[in-house]
């Protein structure tokens, strides 16, 4: 074999584990559901093979599914705008201190060591009826009876903007340490305030880093199902609820397949203007 | 345009002095360069006068205005640093009209101001190129455009040609000198580039260890060196132990073991009183010849070539007088000295000059 076969060859072989479980582990799968939602569910409770565009009429014509996908963007929407309004001082400041940089991203990753399930939950712990929040304020006389603060749209976003913080924080944080400081400083030098050489230099070359956070973070979020599920009410239902609730609940592989598939096509076209206007790499940049 | 006066600046960091007292007046229209070795304080200087670090102790005077409470945006300077800091999302055009957009320039007349300062470091056609896309020795120029385009009263540039090759730092040296010559800004330059230094400066003041060591013309910091640390950063220098045996008559009379009594002259020997004294002698001045050679108002010695150091036009050597090893920089007539060669090392006594001994730091 020539030596430039060989080269050739050798970054196949050394990506073949990975690919093989990519390939074993995502692309088959996702074969599978593919074809499931092609299949039919009878009233018998038996998945007809075939090819059937029943599910798929409904999951695209059903008023149900359209809302409850808009409110699952919107909540995604709304979760990224505060994490980002919420996320970028605190990057700067991580991004901006001297010597104890690598402390803060320390802390700044504890909340990955507990499960995100049980860190969901303890929202349930502050924010229920006998919960922290509750037995203070009782405690200090401000409400005569415990009020219910659960189970609702806001504790959702709550729940998922405790969740996603961490994401976006981290991908300006990225973005922002590239920035080379004396830019701010040539730019004051030229007459501008702090303020306004922020506005002009550090903030547009660290948009990157605010996208790649925003893309992170609006597809975890609308994707999630236990945020909603631990900590919304019955009506806070999102989209990935319906695919939960269709194939655990009901059973009925064909239509969750075609519902997770139209939710990973609408999140498939956002990552596809990211990719556009931005490239990927910014995102690699971020979570590497 | 303004003068610069740094009056009894100190500056510490926490525990560490940064810059011992100094006092240091920049007149208008002065290229001044802060010479001295990394961690000397020239930077701290530099960017205490910027507005970046607040002094300490001491005041900041730019055109006699005490400027210490001043912010860096509104002092009016031009700063070009290290590493250009050029805004790498604007174009070239952009980056040089930043300093215009927060000065009381009608939109109008932007442009033309662009244009303007473009064509005076030479690179009119990159306007609308983004700075990434020039190299090094263009950044560099469109960082000087950009700091000198708003006619500030004072010019600051921090280590601006280190980044740059050896061929291209001289260009722009000239090119530097040039341009300041033309719109005769006070110039503040830092650099640890003793040649940049002494080609391009009004005045060279040397620093070392947060402290003045001497300030003076290019040829007064080379020729008549106020320390030892001077002598020794500029050029190569020769620093030996003599004895001061007179001073009179404008020479001040002085006997070192190896090349015996002469005189030097006294301007050249400040503070140098009878007794202990060093006597300092340029690598340059101290001329290799055949054995034997006597050439007249010479001070010579007999001496042996340990190590040749060819460099072209020149030549380094490295020789021994007596148990003392000296090194000579010499033009190169014909063909250099070989290695093991005796010599006979002389120079002319009004090349030397002296120091007092100094007392151990």
């Amino acid at each position: 074999m020539s030596v430039e076969a060989r080269e050739a060859r050798q970054p196949w072989i050394l990506l073949s584990p990975a690919l093989s479980a990519v390939a074993l582990l995502l692309f088959v799968p996702l074969l599978f559901i593919v074809v499931y939602s092609f299949w039919l569910r009878t009233s018998t409770g038996a998945d007809q093979v075939g090819f059937y565009l029943d599910n798929w009429q409904e999951a695209l014509t059903d008023a149900f599914y359209r809302d409850i996908l808009l409110n699952t963007l919107k909540i995604a929407g709304i979760t990224t705008l505060v994490c980002a309004v919420m996320g970028y001082p605190s990057a700067y400041f991580i991004a901006r201190s001297r010597g104890n940089k690598a402390m803060l991203l320390l802390l700044l990753m504890l909340p990955f060591w507990i499960s995100y399930i049980i860190r969901t939950m303890s929202w349930i712990n502050i924010l229920g009826v006998s919960g922290a929040l509750n037995s203070l304020l009782l405690s200090i006389g401000l409400i005569g009876e415990p009020i219910q603060m659960l189970y609702n749209e806001v504790t959702v976003i709550l729940g998922l903007v405790h969740f996603l913080l961490p994401f976006m924080v981290l991908n300006i944080f990225v973005s922002l340490d590239g920035i080379d400081t004396t830019l701010e400083d040539a730019a004051t030098s030229l007459g501008a305030t702090r303020w306004q050489a922020f506005l002009q230099v550090t903030l547009p070359l660290s948009l990157p880093g605010l996208a790649a956070g925003g893309l992170l973070c609006f597809v975890l979020g609308a994707g999630t199902y236990i945020t909603p599920l631990v900590l919304g009410g019955p009506t806070d239902a999102m989209f990935a609820n319906l695919v939960f609730e269709a194939i655990i609940t009901q059973l009925n592989w064909p239509l969750g397949s075609a519902l997770s598939l139209m939710l990973l096509a609408v999140l498939a076209v956002l990552v596809g203007i990211y990719n556009r206007y931005l490239g990927m790499a910014q995102l690699m940049k971020g979570l590497g | 345009m303004s003068s610069v006066h740094l009056k009894n600046i100190v500056k510490r960091f926490g525990s560490f002095t940064a810059v011992h007292p100094t006092d240091l007046e920049i007149p208008e229209g002065h290229f001044v360069t802060l010479l001295g070795p990394s961690g000397c304080g020239k930077t701290t200087n530099l960017r205490m006068i910027a507005g970046l670090l607040d002094p300490t102790e001491g005041e900041i005077l730019i055109g006699g205005r005490r400027v210490n409470e001043v912010p860096i945006h509104k002092r009016n300077l031009g700063i070009v640093f290290q590493n250009y800091a050029l805004f790498p999302h604007k174009t070239v055009a952009q980056n040089v009209a930043f300093g215009l957009h927060y000065r009381d320039v009608p939109k109008s007349e932007i442009p033309g101001k662009v244009a303007a300062a473009l064509e005076l470091v030479q690179l009119p056609d990159v306007g609308e190129r983004y700075p990434k896309a020039l190299s090094g020795g263009q950044q560099q120029r469109i960082a000087l455009a950009r700091a000198i385009v708003t006619e500030p009263d004072v010019l600051l540039l921090d280590e601006p040609l280190s980044a740059l090759d050896a061929n291209l730092r001289e260009d722009m040296r000239v090119e530097l000198k040039r341009i300041q010559d033309k719109i005769g800004v006070t110039t503040v330059f830092v650099t640890h580039d003793q040649s940049e230094a002494l080609a391009m400066s009004d005045k060279i003041v040397v620093m070392s260890a947060g402290r003045v060591e001497q300030m003076g013309t290019p040829e007064e910091v080379y020729n008549t060196p106020a320390s030892e640390f001077v002598a020794n950063f500029l050029g190569a220098s020769n620093i030996l132990d003599a004895t001061c045996r007179d001073v009179s008559g404008g020479t001040a009379q002085l006997e070192a073991p190896l090349f015996g009594a002469f005189g030097v002259p006294a301007a050249k020997a400040g503070g140098v009183s009878p007794g202990p004294a060093r006597m300092v002698l340029r690598a340059e001045k101290l001329l290799i010849q055949p054995p034997g050679t006597t050439a007249e108002g010479q001070v010579q010695a007999e001496a042996r070539i340990e190590t040749v150091d060819y460099q072209g036009q020149t030549v380094r050597y490295f020789l021994r007088v007596g148990d003392t090893q000296l090194q000579a920089i010499n033009m190169i007539d014909e063909r250099p000295f070989e290695e093991g060669a005796a010599v006979t090392a002389g120079f002319r006594p009004q090349d030397c000059a002296a120091l007092p001994v100094e007392a151990p730091r």
